[in-house]
C-alpha cells in the first residue's frame, strides 16, 4: 500500500495542457463548449462510442482522451455503456455489411436530441476499404451524421477538437 | 530433409509432388491429391506432432486450374504447406477438423467465403457470413462481384443450447459497454458459473481478403497495415516480407533493423496499455492510470521521431519509409530509461497486491494439453508452456543473429490470467533491452531498395512475431503478376478458440478480465 501512495504522489498530476500550438484554438471553443454543455447538456456531456466495422487503431486513440495526460472528463465529457443514455454516438467505421443492423438500432436507441459524430477516415468515406459487398462506406450512408473528424486515425488532440467543435 | 517432409514422404511416397513455386525456399510446398489431404494431416500429427498454423483456399481459375485448399503445418523452425487442386465444379476436400481442432473455424470460412466444402465437417453453419446473406455468395471466388452491395434473405442463426434446472442466457453484444470491437458473446450458465460460451464473430467483416485483390503491391501494404489497427506494424511487415521472398528485392540491412525498432516499440506500446486493463478488469485502477501514462509517453515520441503514433505506413515494399538520427536514438534511449524505471515500481506493486491476486491467479485457465490442441499462438501460448515465437524459431531480420541479440522468450504453464499477464510484463522489459541493442549497433545504409512486382503464378509466405503473436501472410501472384490472393491469418485467428475454451468454470463477472488478458483482435479475425 505504501508504494501505490508513493507512486501516486510522486507522479503527481500529469494531466496537462494541449499543446501550445493549438492552445489558443481549444481556449476558444473550450469556452463556448463550456457554454453549450452547460445550456444543452446541463454541465455534462455523456458519448456512446460505437465500432461499426473499424480497424480498432481509432479505438485506441478514443481510448486515449480519457488517459490521465488528456483526461477528458475536466471538458465535462465522459463515456457511458449504455445508448440510453447518451447525448452523442461516436462512431467509427467503415460501417460493414454485418454491422449495418447493431448500428442502426444503437441510433434508434438513442433518446433524441442526439448528436452523431462519424470518427476517422474510414467512418467519415469508408476510408482505404472504400464501398463493397462487405463494406457500406462512411457512417452517413446508414445515418444521419452531423460532424465529421478526419484522420486515419484521428489523435487524441483531434479527437477533443472535434468533439468540441460538434457541440458548438 | 526436414522432420515434416520426412513424415509426409515416408508415408505419403510418390503421392507427393514438390512445388518450385512457393517463397521462400526455406517453407516447402507439397502437392498431394485431395483424396490424401487428410491423410497427410493425420500422419503429420501423429509422426512429427506438427501444429496447424493455417488453412486456407485460394481460386485459380484465373490460370486455368480449378481451386486450390491448403494446410499449413509448424514443428519448431519449420513450416510446410500442404496443397491439394480441386476441381472447379462441386469443389470439396476432405475436413481435417476431427484432427486438428483449429481447422474447425478455418473450414467453416472456407466454406463460407469460397464455397468449397469440407467433407466430413461436425458443423455446417456459416462462419464470418451472417445468415441473411444469400446462399450462392462466395466473395472470395473470381467469378463474385465485390462493388456491389449484397442483399438480405431471411435466415437464422442455429446457437447452441444448454437445457436443465437453472440454466440461463446471456447474450453480450455486438455493441459492448466499452470502447471495443463488436462481436456476440453467449453464455450459459448456472448461478454464477458459466457452463458454456459460445463466440459469434465476423460483425467486422470488411472484405479485406477480397480488397487486396484490387489493389496494386504497393496500396497492399497499406491495407495490411489496417487489417488490425493496433497491431499495424507487424501486419506490414509480414505482408512486405511475404512480397520480398517472391521478388529479388534485397531489403538493406539498415531497413531490417528499423522495421525490428517499430515492431518493438509497438509490442512495449501494447503490453503497457494491456497489462493496465488487465488490473483495471480487476478493479485495480490505480495501474491502468499509470501505465496509460507510460504508453501515451511511447506513443508521443513515436509520433515525433515518426510522424505516426502507431507508426502506420513506416513499413514499405523493400524497406522502411522513415529513418533515425542521432539525436532520435538519443530521444529513444532516455525515453526508454525513464519508461523502465517507472514500469520496474509499478511490477513490484502488481506482485505485491494480493486483492490483485486474488483474481488474475488460477482465473481463466487453458491448460497446456489443452492449448497445444487448439494450436495457441503467441502470448496466450507462451503462458501455456508452448514455447513458440517467430522471431527465435523462424527468425527473419535482424533477429536471425541470434549471438547478438540474444533474445529471451518467457514461457508459463499456468495458462492463467496472470500467467498472460506476467508474459506481457517480461516481454516489456525484454524489447526496452533488444531496442537499446538495436539502437547502439543499428547498421549504416539506405532504408529502401528498388522492388519489381513478382512473376505470375509465384507464392510467398511469411511469418512475423506481433505484439499478440505470430501473424502468416501468404501471397500469390495472377497471371498478370497482380495480387490473385492474399490470405491473412491473424494471431486472433486461432486464439478466439483458446478462450472460448479457457472459460467453461470461470464466474461471470470475471469474463472481462478473461477477454483482456487474451486481448484478441476482432477485425484481424474478421477481415
Amino acid at each position: 500500500m505504501i508504494r501505490i501512495l508513493k507512486q501516486i504522489f510522486r507522479t503527481g498530476i500529469v494531466t496537462e495542457p494541449l499543446p501550445t500550438e493549438i492552445i489558443s484554438e481549444v481556449e476558444e471553443v473550450g469556452a463556448k463548449l463550456e457554454e453549450a454543455v452547460r445550456k444543452r447538456f446541463r454541465g455534462s456531456l455523456t458519448i456512446r462510442q460505437v465500432d461499426a466495422g473499424s480497424c480498432n487503431g481509432c479505438e485506441l486513440e478514443i481510448h486515449a482522451i480519457n488517459n490521465p495526460i488528456y483526461n477528458c472528463e475536466r471538458f465535462g465529457v465522459h463515456f457511458t455503456a449504455s445508448p440510453r443514455f447518451a447525448d452523442m454516438l461516436l462512431v467509427t467505421g467503415p460501417v460493414t455489411h454485418n454491422m449495418e443492423i447493431a448500428l442502426r438500432r444503437t441510433y434508434n436507441a438513442t433518446p433524441p436530441p442526439k448528436i452523431v459524430v462519424a470518427v476517422g477516415d474510414c467512418g467519415c468515406n469508408g476510408g482505404i476499404f472504400g464501398e463493397s459487398y462487405a463494406s457500406l462506406g462512411g457512417i452517413d450512408k446508414v445515418i444521419p451524421v452531423n460532424a465529421v473528424i478526419h484522420g486515419c486515425p484521428p489523435t487524441p488532440v483531434a479527437l477533443l477538437q472535434g468533439i468540441l467543435k460538434a457541440i458548438e | 530433409m526436414s522432420v515434416l517432409t520426412d513424415a509426409i514422404t515416408s508415408a505419403l511416397g510418390t503421392d507427393i509432388q514438390f512445388d518450385k513455386r512457393q517463397y521462400p525456399s526455406s517453407v516447402i510446398c507439397c502437392t498431394v491429391p485431395v483424396e490424401k489431404f487428410a491423410e497427410a494431416a493425420w500422419v503429420l500429427k501423429k509422426k512429427a506432432f506438427a501444429l496447424l498454423a493455417a488453412e486456407w483456399a485460394s481460386d485459380e481459375t484465373p490460370f486455368g486450374r480449378g481451386f486450390c485448399v491448403f494446410a499449413c503445418y509448424r514443428w519448431g523452425k519449420e513450416y510446410l504447406i500442404v496443397r491439394s487442386e480441386l476441381p472447379s465444379d462441386n469443389p470439396q476436400f476432405p475436413s481435417l477438423t476431427r484432427r486438428y481442432i483449429p481447422a474447425y473455424r478455418f473450414e467453416r470460412q472456407i466454406q463460407s467465403l469460397m464455397g468449397i466444402t469440407p467433407a466430413g465437417h461436425p458443423d455446417a453453419r456459416p462462419w464470418i457470413k451472417f445468415e441473411d446473406w444469400p446462399a450462392g455468395a462466395w466473395p472470395l471466388r473470381k467469378s463474385f462481384d465485390a462493388s456491389k452491395p449484397l442483399p438480405r434473405v431471411a435466415g437464422e442463426y442455429e446457437w447452441i443450447k444448454a437445457e436443465g434446472e437453472g440454466v440461463y442466457e446471456i447474450p453480450v453484444g455486438p455493441v459492448h459497454a466499452g470502447i471495443i470491437e463488436p462481436g456476440h458473446f453467449r453464455f450459459q450458465a448456472v448461478g454464477e458459473d458459466i457452463i458454456n460460451l459460445e463466440e459469434r464473430l465476423g460483425y467486422v467483416h470488411k472484405g479485406i481478403e477480397k480488397k487486396f485483390e484490387a489493389l496494386s503491391w504497393q496500396d497492399g501494404a497499406r491495407l495490411a497495415g489496417r487489417v488490425s489497427g493496433d497491431t499495424t506494424v507487424a501486419h506490414a511487415i509480414a505482408y512486405c516480407m511475404a512480397l520480398e521472398t517472391m521478388t529479388d528485392c534485397n531489403v538493406p540491412e539498415r531497413a531490417n533493423w528499423l522495421r525490428a525498432i517499430f515492431l518493438e516499440r509497438e509490442r512495449i506500446a501494447n503490453h503497457l496499455g494491456d497489462i493496465g486493463a488487465i488490473c483495471n478488469d480487476a478493479a485495480f485502477a490505480f495501474m491502468l492510470y499509470q501505465m496509460s501514462r507510460l504508453r501515451e509517453i511511447v506513443l508521443r515520441t513515436n509520433h515525433k521521431l515518426f510522424g505516426h503514433r502507431f507508426m502506420m505506413d513506416k513499413v514499405i515494399p523493400g524497406g522502411a519509409a522513415v529513418d533515425i538520427d542521432s539525436e532520435g536514438k538519443k530521444e529513444i534511449l532516455s525515453e526508454l530509461d525513464s519508461i523502465s524505471k517507472d514500469f520496474e515500481k509499478l511490477v513490484i506493486i502488481y506482485d505485491e497486491s494480493p486483492s490483485l491476486e486474488d483474481r488474475v491467479r488460477d482465473t481463466g485457465i487453458l491448460r497446456p494439453e489443452l492449448a497445444r490442441e487448439l494450436c495457441v499462438v503467441g502470448i496466450a501460448a507462451r503462458a501455456s508452456g508452448l514455447n513458440l515465437d517467430c522471431r527465435i524459431f523462424n527468425p527473419f531480420p535482424p533477429y536471425d543473429q541470434y549471438d547478438l541479440i540474444e533474445l529471451g522468450v518467457p514461457v508459463l504453464i499456468t495458462g492463467d490470467v496472470h500467467a498472460r499477464t506476467w508474459v506481457r510484463i517480461q516481454e516489456v522489459r525484454e524489447s526496452i533491452r533488444i531496442i537499446r541493442y538495436m539502437l547502439e549497433n543499428l547498421p549504416d545504409g539506405e532504408i529502401t531498395s528498388s522492388f519489381t512486382p513478382p512473376s505470375p503464378d509465384m507464392s510467398g509466405f511469411a511469418a512475423v512475431e506481433g505484439w499478440r503473436g505470430e501473424i502468416i501472410y501468404w501471397l500469390q501472384a495472377g497471371p498478370k503478376g497482380e495480387i490473385n490472393r492474399c490470405m491473412v491469418r491473424d494471431p486472433s485467428s486461432v486464439n478466439w478458440l483458446g478462450l472460448e475454451q479457457a472459460i467453461p468454470g470461470n464466474i461471470v463477472p470475471d469474463f472481462p478480465l478473461c477477454n483482456k488478458s487474451f486481448n484478441q483482435s476482432y477485425s484481424g479475425h474478421d477481415l
